[in-house]
């Protein structure tokens, strides 16, 4: 089958099988290979996108359910200048992120959390994000880089 | 000043946040255009013959190119002669990465007539397309004529059931005497208990991953792995080609942990066969697979015996360790070994005994998983210091104090064998005690116990000595080239997968020559540009590769000087490097400068180049204490952990943002093996956590912030006086987190809960004990 969608603005048409996950269509239609895929169960969020303004778990969504679709990943959200998004210069200033694998879809679950709760508390951020799993930094600096873009402080 | 030891941002992360990493799976280069996928057909069954594998539906399958079997590895060089299999000493402690046992206990790429665990790769698709793979996989028939599985150490022992009857036996290494029946004399009290270390799964978030090119005489291959340049040889030894033959390439590896030293047998089968086909070949593992076929972690089963005065000196302590190697002896025939070496921990016991059987079973083969070995022996000797104290009624911080090697004993022989360099045990246990307010959280312990409050506070000590760089004399190399333009080029035989080498190798670049950090380059992981190196594990990237790296700089800014005195016309020992603005200067005349630009290009054809192949005599032995605060629901027995504080001293810190890093992500791995995670079989073999669903990957939510207090005690044997940071965490973690919920509830009468400290396991325990059971 035919799938249409607008993926950071630009938009890709492929033909792929009818059972094609989201994510495979961006890494592989649509070139986006930031996304990656950490699990077979929905549980670790390394692919969450922003679908429609909201974040999803690509790994559980048809490439036929975001037809005609606006697809945000890690790869659009910096300014067209370059000049990186709040939440990644948070993570880079409060070294959230080691190995980088899970971050892609961290740092777009953060962007909807903080849409959804400009002002979370630890807890907040803390629960927000169990269904992203990282396996190396431990999550405590991911929780301060979250509550320092939040809080528009200049990173420390 | 020196850009070392300040906060600074890392190099790597602009790319990493913008445009993502490119992992094994990311991969767009030409050579991979084309490439087709690679399925794995892997044993559903954990011990059982093959009686026959049909492969004629699959080959008809939508998109399939090729299934290969054992039958087709017939262009691979006869294994290695026996060496003798079996027995063995478990290696002396100075060797790299040791290599898996031959003879008897060979591990075949394929299954040849047998399977021993389930995920065991028994067959390989090749399809063009990515979901051809499983469907065409499904259609391998496989016939299988079960064997009696052999799960547990007491069945391994019992050798009912045999993984290899060539071998005669499942204990493939024994080490150490029998317990000395003198060895307890003196002492006024003596606790002994069983407990266990359970098996654990790595899970970097990136899976296992490889792909790999035959063309023009040349094998090509990427993989997710630590070490590009073992990877290297141990392709050549099974794939019997010519190292020169052979280039890998290590790109962005999402974590590693351990479980990506060298490469699997499964990445050695994608190579073969791209070479065996002539196809370009691509593999990436789902979770599910990687939870059975990457190898796990720890499981040990422990004796401890401790015994010691009323007043709370400890005299000997015996430490019995049966290790499950899973179906084939890799690197966990040698676990143990560093167990057993540092068994006493940063205790100084008079009288110690060791020793260990390693067995195999029918469950996933067992490496290193961060801490390798020694989380195991501070999980063990930080649960026994505990129950000492407990039995003699003394706080189980004074009980350390007493037994810490005091500041004036180092170098410290420890009664198992090693030699502890520098260190200040006390003074990292009293810091801890006195940032967490360890008297206040007593007196609120009490508090509670009074009332018979149903939360419950736990307060849980681990001080812990680990021994980093164990095999120093491998050492590391580095070249450093500066351009005529005025950057740098590192070439590292050190293997980043998340630590920050990229950022750290360019501080030690800039700190000795001034060559701003961000006109250097580092590059890593690519054995046509780097033919030599050892790679990243055992916590000794900065020790070695760092050490290296810092001593190339050094080399090359000697180099620089003769050429710029010759510029300047001036004699070399009145030449001057300005670091802070990379000038070269006559002393007393900053006017009239050269640039690194200007003395590079005029350093003539071989321009400014060093390489260093830098190695150590001895490891270093990193040392801190961990202090867990925990809360324990005594209804429901569920555990929360409210703070954890640490020192972890690993020398002078070069960069304390990556050594944070390194210590909280440790951190959180010990939480998570004390708390939640264990990777089980059921009687028969099968996995029960094999999807994360069923294993439980510790959370955010799961987690308190941490608080970390500085300690910094040198290490003298390099001159960075560096140690390594990397393993901390799991090891001063994870007995912290155990004793802390043990604490919680002792009042009660519980002395001992197995990990993971479970809910279930917690309040069985509160009701065993108030049974009097
Ligand atoms: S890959 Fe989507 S949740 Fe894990
Ligand atoms: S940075 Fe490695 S998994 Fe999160």
């Amino acid at each position: 089958m035919k799938v249409t969608l607008t993926a950071n603005g630009s938009e890709v048409a492929a033909e792929v099988e009818d059972r094609t996950l989201l994510v495979h269509f961006l890494r592989d239609a649509a070139g986006l290979t930031a996304t990656n895929v950490g699990c077979d169960t929905s549980s670790c969020g390394a692919c969450t996108v922003l679908l429609d303004g909201r974040s999803v778990k690509s790994c559980t969504v048809l490439a036929a359910q975001a037809d005609g679709g606006e697809i945000t990943t890690v790869e659009g959200l910096a300014a067209p200048d370059g000049e990186m998004h709040p939440v990644q210069t948070a993570f880079r200033a409060e070294h959230a992120l080691q190995c980088g694998f899970c971050t892609p879809g961290m740092v777009m679950a953060v962007v909807s959390l903080l849409a959804e709760n400009p002002d979370p508390t630890e807890d907040d951020v803390r629960t927000a994000l169990e269904g992203n799993l990282c396996r190396c930094t431990g999550y405590h600096n991911i929780v301060r880089a979250v509550l320092a873009a939040a809080s528009g402080r200049r990173p420390s | 000043m020196s850009i070392l030891g300040t906060r600074v941002v890392r190099t790597e992360d602009p790319r990493l946040l913008t445009a993502g990493g490119t992992y094994v799976d990311d991969l767009r280069v030409p050579e991979l255009t084309q490439a087709a996928r690679v399925t794995f057909v892997r044993s559903p069954i954990a011990h059982a013959l093959i009686t026959g594998i049909d492969a004629a539906a699959a080959r008809e399958a939508p998109g399939v190119l090729a299934v290969l079997t054992a039958n087709d590895l017939d262009d691979l060089p006869p294994p290695p002669p026996d060496d003798g299999g079996g027995g063995g000493d478990g290696g002396d402690g100075g060797e790299a990465a040791p290599l898996p046992l031959g003879g008897p206990w060979t591990e075949p790429l394929l299954a040849v007539d047998r399977v021993r665990f389930v995920g065991e790769p028994v067959a390989m698709v090749i399809t063009t397309e990515h979901y051809q793979g499983e469907d065409a996989a499904e259609l391998v028939s496989v016939d299988y004529e079960p064997l009696p599985p052999v799960i547990g150490a007491d069945a391994a022992l019992a050798g009912e059931s045999l993984l290899f009857p060539a071998a005669g036996t499942n204990v493939a290494v024994t080490f150490g005497a029998p317990a000395d029946a003198t060895t307890f004399d003196g002492c006024e009290v003596v606790v002994e208990r069983t407990i266990e270390n359970q098996r654990l799964a790595p899970v970097p978030m990136e899976g296992r991953a490889a792909a790999a090119v035959w063309a023009a005489g040349k094998l090509t291959v990427w993989v997710s792995t630590q070490n590009a340049q073992i990877s290297r040889f141990v392709l050549a030894g099974a794939l019997g080609l010519d190292p020169d033959s052979i280039r890998v390439v290590a790109p962005d590896v999402g974590g590693g942990f351990g479980a990506k030293i060298g490469l699997d047998r499964d990445a050695l089968l994608v190579a073969w066969a791209a070479k065996h086909t002539g196809r370009a070949l691509r593999w990436a593992e789902t979770r599910s697979e990687n939870l059975l076929g990457m190898t796990h972690g720890r499981a040990q089963r422990q004796v401890i015996k401790i015994g010691g005065t009323l007043d709370g000196r400890i005299l000997a302590y015996r430490l019995e360790i049966v290790q499950d190697t899973g179906a084939y002896p890799r690197m966990g025939g040698f676990l143990p070994f560093l167990t057993s070496l540092m068994a006493t921990g940063p205790y100084d016991i008079g009288t110690a005994e060791t020793a260990y059987r390693v067995i195999v079973t029918n469950t996933t083969p067992i490496s290193a998983y961060r801490g390798a070995g020694r989380p195991e022996a501070t999980a063990a000797v930080e649960r026994a210091v505990d129950l000492f104290a407990v039995e003699i009624g003394m706080d189980p911080a004074d009980v350390r104090r007493i037994n810490l090697v005091p500041p004036d004993k180092f170098p410290f022989n420890s009664p198992c064998g090693a030699v502890y360099d520098t260190g200040a045990y006390s003074a990292a246990l009293d810091k801890v005690l006195a940032g967490a307010g360890y008297q206040e959280l007593r007196a609120e312990q009490a508090r509670r116990r009074e009332r018979g409050d149903v939360r419950q506070l736990g307060i849980g000590v681990a001080s812990y000595v680990e021994i980093t760089a164990a095999d120093a004399a491998g050492g590391e190399t580095a070249r450093l080239v500066v351009h005529d333009d005025g950057t740098a080029t590192v070439y590292t035989g050190s293997s980043a997968h998340g630590q920050g080498h990229h950022t750290a190798w360019a501080m030690l670049v800039q700190a000795e020559l001034g060559i701003d950090m961000d006109k250097v380059t580092v590059v890593h992981g690519d054995t046509d540009l780097i033919p030599l190196g050892v790679g990243t594990y055992a916590s000794r990237s900065l020790q070695l590769g760092g050490v290296a790296v810092q001593k190339a700089a050094v080399d090359v800014r000697e180099q620089a000087r003769r050429v710029a005195a010759d510029m300047l016309e001036a004699s070399e020992s009145d030449l001057e490097l300005d670091v802070d603005r990379g000038l070269w200067h006559v002393r007393g005349d900053p006017e009239a400068s050269r640039t690194w630009a200007q003395v590079a290009g005029h350093a003539g054809e071989d321009g400014l180049a060093a390489s260093v192949n830098y190695t150590e005599g001895q490891p270093t032995f990193p040392f801190g204490t961990h202090l867990a605060v925990a809360e324990v629901d005594t209804e429901t027995g569920k555990a929360t952990m409210l703070r954890h504080v640490t020192v972890d001293d690993a020398g002078t810190v070069l960069s304390p943002l990556l050594a944070e890093g390194q210590r909280h992500g440790g951190i959180a791995q010990g939480v998570a093996q004390a708390l939640l995670e264990e990777m089980r079989y059921d009687a028969a073999g099968n996995p029960v956590t094999g999807t994360l669903v069923d294993y439980a990957i510790i959370t955010a939510a799961e987690l308190p912030s941490f608080e970390l207090l500085a300690s910094e005690t040198p290490a003298t044997i390099n001159p960075l006086g560096a140690k390594g940071i990397g393993e901390a965490g799991t090891i001063g973690a994870t007995p912290a987190t155990q004793n802390a919920v043990i604490d919680a509830v002792s009042h009660l009468g519980v002395r001992h809960i197995d990990m993971p400290v479970t809910p279930e396991r917690v309040w069985t325990a509160i009701s065993d004990a108030r049974e009097g059971r």
